[in-house]
């Protein structure tokens, strides 16, 4: 919860260097490096969910279909159907995981807090 | 992160023992929750298992009735997909579905994590499968093993190479990651809406959700586990 706290303020100050960008300029673009990142990591679940969602419905569409031609065989359709689930939102974790390292875990962060000033 | 409050680093920090954020030394990663939690699964397991081969009747009932069909039917289920040759890995996979159903559903409750919650732990899991899966290939096959990175004809073997290469370094990846994003992301999820709405009981419907992922991720993890060894174990094209 500090880290957010801290991205936050990033994002403010960020926000007003894009705004005034007019003195120490390395540093209000080193800076807006926080702004962007945090960008990237929410558009990446954004993008990810919405390509997860059709591709389940699709998943879930050929399940119920089946289902519907052949009750007797539910038991395996849902089956399949569950692992397909898991194989497609795995895809979505992915991102997800890409968006943690970005805000968490991002390996530049720190240089570029030095570079600043700020602490890591 | 910041860890939320957990039972075992507030009796070892009764017992005098500090918890490291960031650890250092090997002590420092001895204490770490990932660690001593799995120690917690590991109890768990063993104390369940003793309790269920302890009278063993031949007519079973009671809890030797339950742990009996659960056991045949991931029995059954594996030597579907392996088939025959492939009965002598059913305890490991076993215990890896074990181990990570126990993980996953440890982290639910409130006060203590989840192992698989760390990338380290899901690495190890992922790890031992991919290494299995080679160690197969070349009980089963030899040197012939090799052929099973060749494609179907002999001109192709240039590209498919890389690819079978850089795809069984990918089984690594994914295994490992799709474990630890999805129990890490509910955790998140479930410390988020604590803070959020605590009061409210707004983390109860998603202490459901997690229940059902973490059988799910569980099943997932064993039922790629055993694809990959009938992969290696079958003959190539």
């Amino acid at each position: 919860m500090k880290k957010v706290g801290l991205l936050t303020a990033l994002l403010v100050l960020g926000f007003s260097c894009v705004a005034f960008a007019a003195d120490g300029d390395p540093k209000s673009a080193a800076v807006q490096f926080f702004l962007w990142s945090a960008i990237a990591a929410g558009l990446a679940i954004a993008i990810a969910a919405h390509g997860c969602g059709i591709g389940q419905g699709m998943a879930v569409r050929g399940a119920v279909e089946g289902i519907a031609r052949n009750p007797e065989a539910s038991g395996k359709v849902t089956v399949t159907m569950l692992i397909g689930l898991a194989m497609i939102e795995s895809l979505s974790i992915y991102a997800l995981v890409v968006a943690l390292i970005l805000i968490y875990a991002n390996p530049i962060s720190s240089a570029i807090s030095a570079f600043v000033g700020l602490p890591k | 992160m910041e860890h939320p409050i957990l039972f075992i680093n507030l009796l070892l920090d009764k017992l005098g023992v500090h918890v490291p954020a960031q650890p250092h030394s090997l002590a420092g990663y001895l204490v770490q929750p990932h660690v001593t939690y799995t120690w917690i699964v590991m109890l768990l397991l063993i104390v369940l298992g003793a309790l269920a081969a302890n009278s063993v009747k031949m007519v079973p009932k009671g809890g030797q009735n339950f742990f009996e069909m659960v056991i045949t039917g991931i029995e059954d289920f594996m030597i579907g997909i392996t088939g025959e040759e492939g009965r002598f890995m059913f305890p490991l996979i076993a215990s890896l579905g074990f181990f990570i159903l126990c993980s996953n559903y440890l982290g639910v409750i409130p006060g203590f994590y989840s192992p698989t919650a760390n990338l380290n732990t899901t690495l190890a899991c992922a790890l031992i499968v991919v290494v299995m899966t080679h160690v197969l290939g070349v009980k089963f096959h030899g040197i012939k093993y090799v052929k099973h990175f060749m494609g179907p004809v002999w001109w192709l073997v240039p590209l498919i190479m890389p690819i079978e290469i850089v795809g069984h370094l990918s089984r690594i990846l994914s295994l490992s990651i799709r474990l630890f994003g999805n129990v890490f992301g509910e955790e998140l999820v479930l410390a988020i809406l604590f803070f959020l709405a605590g009061l409210y009981l707004a983390p109860v419907p998603m202490m459901f959700l997690g229940l059902f992922t973490g059988f799910i991720q569980a099943f997932i993890f064993c039922l790629l586990s055993m694809m990959y060894f009938a992969g290696a174990i079958e003959h190539a094209h």
